[in-house]
């Protein structure tokens, strides 16, 4: 199980990081990957804190508990670096990546004693530019793709372009926009 | 050739049914498997099947148009959890002692209260003698794998029972996962049509269908009905042989892994078993003859068999994910030690109660009652017989 990649989502209610898990999970699936994507439910509710997990392996996954320790760590809302211990387990080797405005240092502050690689993207101003909406868990999916390495960039834009044409089936216009956001996201995440 | 898919457990419930198209479905939602009927009415809407489905008003009802149309002579499903389970009570017994081959998957959740709605086995506990086969299934792909199987045994001949199909509440039931469905006409060939023998709408036979049954007879037709579960076993490993003809899988009563010498034994059921596959792993990697026997199908519950294959161990630890609240043991416990006893066979077991409400139970969870198996081993004590895995103290 030494190929087994294990990522960790936190977000609030309603920013769509349990879409964002199933999309990766879907993503993997199509470049032949053994896959798992499942939200932790809770009380559900717009703005509680959520979590949502990801298993990908070439080979079969039978564990079926939640994630403890997460080679991967995505937060979609920087408000939840106060509340949660978002690098809790994350391994020494992995990486957190944040979606914030906040510098390097401030980040490092408030993920007191967490030593490992951190990576930001402002996925506000990239849901903002490409959809005119903010719907961070787009930029957040390219941003995981691109620090974990699960698949090319290439494979990942590709099969998305599959996956938004079945899920928006009903509002297609939405489509350009979404992978405006994927290509300006790979672009836009960076190391701190 | 088998389709490569990645599916939630519910899609994959949803998608068997689909492709068994049955005459009816009546159901009522109740999370977590209200994806299921809300799935198969997506289905009805778009003429992917010519189901009659009935958005009934409780569960009671769901069972009782279930069981109207079976009697009337057609293919009837649903699908439920815990309190859902709860108020079909009623009808869960009628259904079964009409013999009446309703198939349900059954998403399991532990019932009120207080109210929880996560996993764990206390809904399938509560019917465990209401005379309805039940199978149990690790992953979506079981939870698939046996509703295909599910008609082929219920409404065999010398069968004639009810069957529920579980899976773990949102654990399976909503994690995205790999699977590999069969072709719809391969599902439709192995299924087959319903060819009841006695049924309400054969205007050639006239027949009551659940008239009063007192002193005379009630007993006799009892004592059918366990017959009826006995001889499930014989149709169960038939069909499961002609299932692995078409798809490759084998099944059988239980899965054995990394069974045959191994020392220390975890029993348990649905998705724990594959959390405890890994540990097993990691455990053998360390020199430890760790195995695992998953139940799958727990009614009728194979007791021989179950004896036999753990008659080598040193010490075996049974899990349920129901407390029976008796002050000895969980209700698949009580069935292995009184398997192994009626078989004269001895071996140290341990009953763990857990996962109870959702608490999760990890790999590292499962290990420390390996541990607690090799202490039993090596102290020839056990202590405790009634144990908890990851209550908190």
């Amino acid at each position: 199980m030494s190929n087994l990649i294990e990522i960790r989502w936190h977000g609030r209610g309603g920013q769509g990081a349990k879409t964002a898990s199933l999309l990766l999970a879907d993503a993997a699936f199509n470049t032949g990957k053994y896959i798992q994507g499942f939200p932790e439910y809770g009380p559900e509710r717009m703005g509680a804190p959520i979590t949502a997990y990801n298993r990908i392996s070439d080979t079969p996954i039978t564990v079926h508990s939640n994630i403890y320790e997460p080679d991967f760590v995505v937060v979609v809302d920087d408000t939840l670096l106060d509340s949660v211990n978002v690098t809790a387990g994350l391994k020494s080797d992995g990486a957190i990546i944040i979606n914030t405005t906040k510098d390097g240092e401030e980040l490092r502050k408030s993920l007191k004693g967490y030593t490992g690689d951190i990576y930001k993207i402002d996925a506000r101003k990239v849901s903002m530019e490409t959809l005119g909406k903010y719907f961070p868990n787009t930029p957040m999916l390219a941003a995981v793709v691109k620090v974990s390495g699960i698949m090319s960039e290439e494979a990942f834009l590709e099969d998305m372009i599959g996956s938004f044409k079945h899920k928006f089936a009903k509002k297609p216009e939405v489509i350009d926009g979404n992978m405006k956001a994927l290509e300006m996201a790979l672009k836009e995440v960076t190391k701190v | 050739m088998g389709i490569r898919e990645r599916l939630s457990g519910n899609e994959a419930a949803a998608i068997a049914m689909k492709q068994i198209n049955p005459d009816v479905v009546a159901a009522f939602p109740i999370t977590p498997s209200t994806e299921i009927p809300q799935y198969f009415s997506s289905f009805v809407s778009n003429g992917q099947v010519d189901t009659e489905f009935v958005a009934v008003e409780s569960e009671h009802s769901a069972m009782s148009a279930c069981i109207g149309a079976e009697s009337a002579g057609a293919r009837a499903m649903t699908a439920t959890s815990a309190n859902g389970l709860s108020l079909m009570w009623e009808m869960i017994y009628i259904a079964s002692s009409l013999r009446l081959p309703i198939v349900m998957s059954l998403v399991n959740r532990a019932v009120s209260g207080p109210l929880n709605i996560h996993n764990d086995h206390s809904d399938a506990m509560g019917v465990r003698d209401a005379g309805w086969i039940m199978l149990f299934s690790e992953t979506n792909q079981e939870a698939y794998d046996n509703l295909l199987m599910a008609h082929r045994i219920a409404e065999h001949k010398d069968v004639q029972l009810p069957l529920m199909v579980c899976q773990d509440g949102f654990i399976t039931s909503h994690s995205i996962e790999n699977i590999e469905l069969l072709e719809d006409d391969i599902v439709k060939n192995f299924v087959g049509k319903y060819k009841p023998e006695h049924y309400l709408l054969n205007d050639k036979e006239p027949i009551a269908v659940g008239p009063l049954d007192l002193q005379a007879y009630l007993f006799e037709h009892k004592a059918q009905q366990a017959e009826a579960m006995r001889n499930a076993k014989k149709v169960i490993s038939e069909v499961a042989k002609e299932f692995e003809k078409i798809s490759g899988r084998k099944y059988e009563f239980f899965e054995k892994y990394k069974l045959d010498d191994a020392e220390l034994v975890i029993v348990c059921m649905n998705s724990t078993a594959g959390t405890t596959k890994a540990a097993i792993d990691e455990l053998r990697a360390q020199g430890v003859k760790a195995g695992l026997l998953k139940i799958r199908m727990f009614r009728p519950f194979p007791a021989e068999e179950v004896a036999e294959a753990l008659k080598n161990a040193k010490a075996v630890a049974v899990l349920d994910k129901a407390d029976s609240l008796n002050g000895c043991g969980g209700a698949l416990f009580e069935d292995v030690i009184s398997g192994m006893y009626v078989s004269n066979i001895h071996v140290p077991t341990l009953s763990y109660v857990y996962g109870i409400g959702g608490r999760d139970t990890t790999v590292n969870d499962i290990k420390t009652v390996y541990t607690d198996l090799s202490k039993v081993v090596s102290s020839g004590n056990i202590d405790n017989p009634y144990r908890y895995l990851g209550l908190r103290k």
